[in-house]
């Protein structure tokens, strides 16, 4: 646990290794700022100078494709989220902790959508729902997002299961606790971080899928990736923009309080 | 009282622990000794519930419980490195087993605070538990542990993650927290000074069965099988054979021209074994039996001619390794240890030298070749009938 701080110096990097790393940085994440920075962009009709404007933003928000396409998307990673994380933490601890016939099949086949190209994921899930003779539509969505995003909360929920050590759970055991109370006082508060990680993971999936939504949306459920194709296929509209670079930041601001390092007491105490 | 009758534990085609009977009476400290890997940890798992064992019953106070979950049993169990609940405080961690039983809050509360009390660690109620060293977490694990007031104590090797100096004290305060409670202790230990020190009885394992069960001074003075008087101290061990038997003594030959005499112990805890003219034997004593002396000793005891090889210094004792003259590829090497008080004020051996070991004949261990000798009658219908498994429990 407290490992003792041994001091040793660290060779400094070279210049073609600094030269690398810019490089790098720079090919990431000048997108990024290009995107940010044309958001901001207006242009003079009249003139064709460029000028500094907020007005974008009230375009995009005002958008009723956007807004509607935002809001399944919110919706459609709502619900997948919640069914790819109960799923998902259940599977996980059947698979850690429980032994049954075919573990090991079940193993690799909880993996498989995570290799399988997602053309032939949303094509066959397409013809499964026909064949089902499911309407097509945001719940139809939902249960293709839980197919794929499932096997990342079963990762992320068994990494953590596998780093705990299971004499926690015979203690609590030992000390009068149900196997139900095992789980809620002692299991669940130490594979929350997983699950909570597993279930972010999820929701990003869900909301930035393109591929399979777009084989399983119907008529009237277009998500906010599908409307905003869409919308470029007419020619780039700078609300596109505007919105991209909204969604970054709630995707900044989500990490930032997530991830907090010192909201981590509960990783950090059994690391 | 504690009852494991015929157990036996299966994984698969590996048995790792086969047909044990053992009784723990109340207030007793008991301890499990053995090698890693002999199936104590296994017996221990089985009595805290979190195994079923495939054969056999185990009872407390003639009411069978091996069918139980861990839950429902009045054991509880400090577990190797602990297992303390890292989300929980010290206090929490505690109270644990009070609140799974919905005990309310007045009690609770002075119940957990007596806890911590007794095992001196009231001050440390709000810390978390990974600011805790090796020792606090014991205490905590013991407190938590003792907190149900428990029938039996199950303590599976708590002291082999603390460093030396802090074993030896938690050692001895366990002790005085185990004859103040007047509970019932089962402590699995593969370190034998450990097992000798604090309890009151040991059982020695080896390859899933019970060796020997007996106080500590049977097990390391009478040693009934080859496998504990190796494993319990060191021991040499000298081959031979018998010449002759007489009503009081069996003469051995072996590693010296004059025949090894063997008597039974002065207080008759060990009684002379069974044997014929001719059976291949061992003979074993223990290193601090052995004299080493410059001249051979008088003809009442048995001796060895050697020379001394090497005399390694321990503090309290020296350890002598001496080549015998007549070395066999069984016996390269005798080992006496001596109190130093006598040897470091005279200093009379060098490397090198021409000594003599010598031993009473009282002081011999008489071991079969392949293991323990038979023993005359009586004695040894007394004692089985002591062990003698209960017939008429119904096993599954």
């Amino acid at each position: 646990m407290k490992a003792a701080l041994l001091h040793r110096s660290k060779p400094s990097a070279k210049w073609f290794v600094k030269l690398i790393t810019t490089f790098t940085f720079l090919l990431l994440y000048i997108p990024l700022v290009c995107l940010v920075a044309y958001s901001f962009v207006g242009t003079d009709p009249v003139s064709g100078a460029s000028f500094f404007t907020w007005n974008w933003y009230s375009e995009a928000l005002k958008d009723e494709g956007l807004r509607s396409g935002l809001w399944i998307s919110l919706w459609v990673g709502l619900w997948s989220t919640l069914g790819a994380t109960i799923l998902g933490t259940t599977a996980a601890i059947a698979l850690e902790r429980a032994s049954f016939p075919g573990k090991k099949l079940f193993d690799a086949f909880t993996l498989v959508p995570l290799i399988v190209p997602e053309i032939v994921m949303g094509l066959s899930l397409l013809i499964w729902f026909v064949a089902l003779g499911l309407t097509l539509g945001a719940f139809s969505i939902i249960l293709a997002h839980i197919t794929f995003s499932f096997s990342y909360v079963i990762i992320t929920v068994r990494t953590r299961l596998k780093d705990f050590d299971p004499s926690l759970e015979e203690a609590a055991r030992d000390l009068g606790a149900t196997p139900a109370q095992t789980f809620w006082k002692v299991t669940f508060p130490l594979i929350w971080p997983g699950i909570l990680s597993g279930a972010l993971m999820a929701f990003t999936l869900s909301f930035d899928d393109f591929l399979i939504t777009f084989f399983t949306a119907g008529v009237g459920s277009d998500t906010l990736p599908i409307k905003l194709y869409s919308m470029i296929k007419y020619g780039i509209s700078p609300k596109v923009n505007a919105l991209s670079t909204l969604i970054l930041l709630a995707t900044i601001l989500m990490v930032l309080f997530i991830f907090n390092p010192k909201k981590k007491t509960g990783l950090a105490a059994h690391s | 009282m504690l009852k494991l009758i015929g157990i036996q534990k299966s994984f698969g085609n590996f048995t790792a622990v086969r047909n044990v009977d053992l009784t723990i009476n109340d207030g007793e400290f008991f301890s499990i000794l053995g090698p890693s890997g002999c199936g104590k940890t296994t017996l221990l798992r089985l009595l805290g519930g979190f195994e079923r064992p495939s054969q056999g019953a185990i009872q407390l106070d003639d009411r069978r419980i091996d069918h139980l979950p861990p839950h429902q049993r009045q054991f509880n169990t400090v577990f190797q490195r602990y297992a303390l609940f890292p989300h929980l405080s010290v206090w929490q961690n505690v109270a644990f087993g009070l609140q799974m039983k919905k005990t309310n809050p007045t009690e609770l509360t002075a119940r957990v605070e007596e806890a911590l009390e007794l095992v001196q660690m009231q001050e440390f109620g709000n810390r978390s538990i990974t600011t805790l060293s090796g020792g606090q977490q014991q205490r905590v694990a013991l407190a938590r542990a003792l907190i149900n007031r428990p029938k039996v104590l199950l303590l599976d090797e708590p002291l082999s993650a603390l460093d030396l100096k802090l074993r030896q004290q938690m050692k001895v305060e366990l002790l005085a927290l185990q004859r103040k409670l007047k509970q019932t202790f089962i402590f699995v230990t593969h370190d034998q000074e450990e097992a000798l020190t604090i309890s009151d009885r040991v059982a020695v394992m080896n390859n899933g069965i019970v060796e020997q069960v007996g106080t500590p001074q049977e097990i390391y003075e009478y040693p009934k099988t080859l496998f504990v008087a190796q494993f319990i101290g060191s021991i040499n061990s000298i081959e031979g054979e018998v010449k002759a038997v007489t009503q009081d003594t069996i003469l051995v030959s072996g590693l010296a021209r004059r025949p090894f005499s063997i008597k039974p112990s002065r207080d008759g805890q060990r009684p002379l074994p069974l044997v014929e003219v001719g059976t291949k034997v061992k003979i074993m004593v223990r290193p601090e039996k052995l004299k080493v002396l410059k001249s051979p000793p008088g003809l009442e005891y048995n001796y060895i001619e050697g020379i001394l090889k090497e005399s390694l210094y321990h503090g309290p004792e020296t350890r002598f390794l001496i080549e015998p003259k007549d070395k066999t590829n069984s016996c390269p090497m005798i080992q006496a240890v001596q109190t130093n008080s006598a040897v470091t004020a005279r200093k009379p051996f060098a490397s090198g030298d021409r000594v003599f070991t010598a031993w009473s004949p009282e002081d011999c261990i008489l071991m079969g070749a392949e293991g323990p000798l038979p023993l005359p009658e009586p004695k040894t219908a007394e004692i089985l009938s002591d062990e003698l498994p209960i017939q008429n429990v119904v096993l599954n």
